[in-house]
């Protein structure tokens, strides 16, 4: 039989882009021309695309899932949607392009190693072009594909390729995301998506399924900071495991191998790891992103929030903390405001020390007056926690470097947190 | 340098444990939902893998419809027992006597409408705050939309529009008092990873999903086994057929497949060359487009 799947490694990829240019259409035909649609969902969206009198299968429909946004003809929600080829397995984050844009963009990249933008050829950049690579490069997604969809309503011109990949490189040199691509794609039609175009002879470079299957994710994780969140205390009182102390958690980042030294936060206790447990397997090391269970050579007093790292490389240990925050709740950030606070498996709270300034997302002008955050926005913060947590640059770790502030009143999510 | 590479099979599993770890970590009594089914039985396994050396520190809750297959319930009960798990079994049938609900009538009448009853009250009976489930976001479009960590209101409902964000893995289970959490630590597996994952972990499951031979009979293009719970209208001759099951719900509506795939491997080749989503032997999410939305709503799992 055929064990390709043992192979298989996973990229997960968030789709932006503005009211109508495409990307439900494009998503469509990607899981369509990589024929991981079926047969009774085509013929589900057929029937509908039918009833409403349009022209052709509506393979938007294909991703609006609840009642309303068929109805209203659009995407509320993040949606999630897969497929795989024998080298991949996909994982969309389908994030809509108009209601709440900020907050489910924000949402569905945190996830992800990629980000697919699409421009309208006709049009060019616009705003939410500009808005979509910012909130990507924020959120450290390490490659950016732009999309430039249409191609067919400019008679798949060359020129017009060209004019707008030159000006997408010169925006997003501006940014943080080093690996950019460009591909002129026509979503309608399928050119480049799948297969390559017949009428785009100029074009040389692969197609989007190409480049989705063969882009470089494995150096993405960052191995070298060892970081272990530990989530649980693994006691099994059981008679063969009477002396058995395990820290469960999941690799944030780096490499764990027996035998290592060891430090765990907050207590600064040194010690070795003495096994590493996956089910009744033992491992000799474990990396991010694995989950395992970990046991020390000597018996220390570990909990759930605690963090083990290596005694040369720390992270940061502290009340202070300076963030890049996107608001996502109804009611304004407020400075001076207390709110509860996730970072790993950790829980605090925090009091909002200053509100720095308001990043104007379509021109990343920062603005220091102006102080009401609004669902949607994005600034940057200080903020004092009740205990020190252990964190790192977003930019250099995603794991320790995030956290969430929530409303304690109402219990929502209310702010994403990039630790700067 | 080693490779350091997960596959994507890896990558979900270290996923899943993370999850399921994160429910125990911020709940006080969760359960694992638990129908027998594949795709609950490898959260059961991953429960299993997260926690060991110690048992898994949570009960099974089955809610039965009384319409399951024989097999199924001869799965359950060695599963169990091996494993030696918790299991609660609250059944639909309790519900239908204490006339809390009332059976559907007709030809294509089904219990699965009415579990939802039986899984809040159960829920309640036991003061759950968090029910664990197999849910996959590939299997439905509503469930598309799903959290690993959903919000249920003091009624058990599910607000699709306004949910909380989910943000890198930090998972958000606070709560009020009175309201419950459904998670779903298997959200990004698909149809065909559960069948990898089983192969290549060598889970056992229900004989169900391989090739036997049964009576069934066809209705609308889908084949039914006739079984006591359902009957057959004049025209639905019931004849012997090889086939297996790809889901496996409520004999009422869960349809079976003409397939002659007896081991895992044949499984997974007739997977990959489906043209059919599982869910399209499911007369329960063809009842409207919008069935599951409307089914989750309510409390549905």
């Amino acid at each position: 039989m055929s064990t390709e799947y043992l192979n298989m490694d996973l990229l997960r990829f968030t789709t932006a882009g503005s009211v109508d240019d495409g990307k439900s259409t494009l998503i469509g035909r990607l899981l369509y021309d990589s024929k991981s649609i079926f047969k009774d969902q085509m013929e589900a969206i057929e029937t509908v695309s039918a009833k409403k009198g349009e022209e052709r299968v509506n393979l938007a429909l294909l991703t609006d899932g609840l009642r309303a946004e068929r109805e209203q003809g659009i995407t509320i929600d993040v949606a999630y949607r897969y497929f795989a080829t024998p080298k991949r397995k996909f994982i969309i984050a389908d994030t809509p392009g108009h209601i709440q844009y900020t907050r489910n963009m924000v949402t569905g990249a945190s996830t992800a190693n990629l980000a697919l933008i699409l421009v309208d050829a006709r049009k060019g950049i616009v705003e939410q072009t500009k808005r979509h690579s910012f909130i990507a490069s924020l959120l450290g997604i390490p490659h950016i594909i732009y999309c430039i969809n249409k191609m067919d309503l400019v008679n798949y011109k060359q020129d017009k390729f060209i004019e707008i990949k030159k000006e997408l490189a010169n925006f997003s040199s501006k940014l943080t995301t080093t690996d950019v691509n460009f591909i002129p794609v026509s979503a309608l039609i399928g050119d480049n998506i799948v297969n390559r175009s017949s009428t785009m002879d100029w074009y040389q470079g692969g197609t989007l399924l190409h480049l989705l299957e063969n882009i470089h994710i494995a150096s993405d994780y960052n191995l070298i900071d060892c970081r272990f969140p530990v989530q649980q205390v693994i006691r099994p009182q059981k008679t063969n495991f009477h002396d058995f102390r395990g820290y469960a958690g999941r690799v944030s980042s780096g490499v764990l191998k027996k035998g290592d030294d060891v430090v765990v936060l907050p207590s600064g206790f040194q010690s070795k790891i003495k096994s590493i447990l996956n089910f009744d397997k033992e491992l000799e090391e474990v990396f991010a992103p694995m989950s395992a269970t970990i046991t020390l050579e000597d018996d220390l007093d570990v909990s759930r929030g605690d963090m083990i790292v290596r005694p040369n490389n720390q992270p940061k240990s502290t009340q202070e903390i300076e963030l890049m925050i996107c608001w996502m709740g109804e009611k304004p950030l407020l400075e001076k405001g207390k709110y509860a606070v996730k970072h790993t498996t950790k829980e605090v709270r925090a009091i909002v020390k200053e509100i720095l300034y308001k990043v104007n997302i379509n021109t990343l002008h920062r603005n220091p007056k102006n102080k009401e955050i609004n669902c949607n926005d994005i600034a940057r913060i200080s903020i004092r926690v009740t205990q020190p947590l252990f964190i790192d640059k977003y930019s250099k770790n995603r794991s320790t470097g995030s956290l969430i502030l929530i409303d304690e009143n109402t219990n929502s999510t209310v702010g994403a947190g990039m630790i700067i | 340098m080693n490779n350091y590479h997960l596959t994507h099979l890896k990558e979900l599993e270290a996923e899943s444990i993370y999850v399921i770890r994160e429910v125990v970590a911020q709940f006080e009594n969760p359960v694992l939902l638990f129908s027998g089914g594949k795709d609950s039985i490898v959260c059961y396994h991953l429960a299993r893998k997260a926690f060991y050396p110690a048992s898994v520190p949570f009960p099974l809750m089955h809610i039965d419809t009384g319409h399951n297959f024989d097999e199924l319930y001869e799965f359950r009960d060695q599963l169990i027992k091996e494993t030696n798990g918790n299991l609660i079994i609250e059944s639909v049938q309790k519900s239908i006597d204490e006339g809390k609900v009332v059976e559907e009538k007709g030809i294509n009448s089904s219990r699965n409408k009415l579990q939802t009853t039986t899984l809040l009250d159960g829920i309640e009976k036991h003061q759950f705050d968090c029910a664990m489930g197999g849910a996959r976001r590939d299997e439905e479009k509503a469930r598309a939309k799903e959290r690993f960590f959903s919000h249920r209101d003091e009624f058990g409902q599910w607000n699709p529009k306004n949910q909380r964000p989910e943000l890198w893995n930090i998972f958000n289970g606070k709560k009020n008092f009175g309201e419950h959490f459904r998670a779903f630590p298997i959200s990004n597996w698909t149809e065909m990873d559960i069948w990898q994952y089983i192969m290549l972990e060598d889970i056992k499951i229900p004989s169900l999903y391989f090739s036997h031979t049964r009576n069934c009979f066809e209705r609308k293009g889908v084949v039914m086994a006739k079984t006591d719970f359902i009957e057959t209208l004049p025209n639905e001759k019931v004849k012997k057929m090889q086939v297996r099951f790809r889901t496996i719900g409520d004999a009422t509506c869960t349809g079976a497949t003409v397939s002659s795939a007896d081991s895992l491997e044949k499984i997974i080749a007739e997977v990959a060359a489906s043209r059919i989503t599982e869910r399209g032997g499911r007369a329960d999410d063809k009842r409207s487009e919008a069935a599951m939305e409307d089914r989750k709503k309510e409390g549905y799992f």
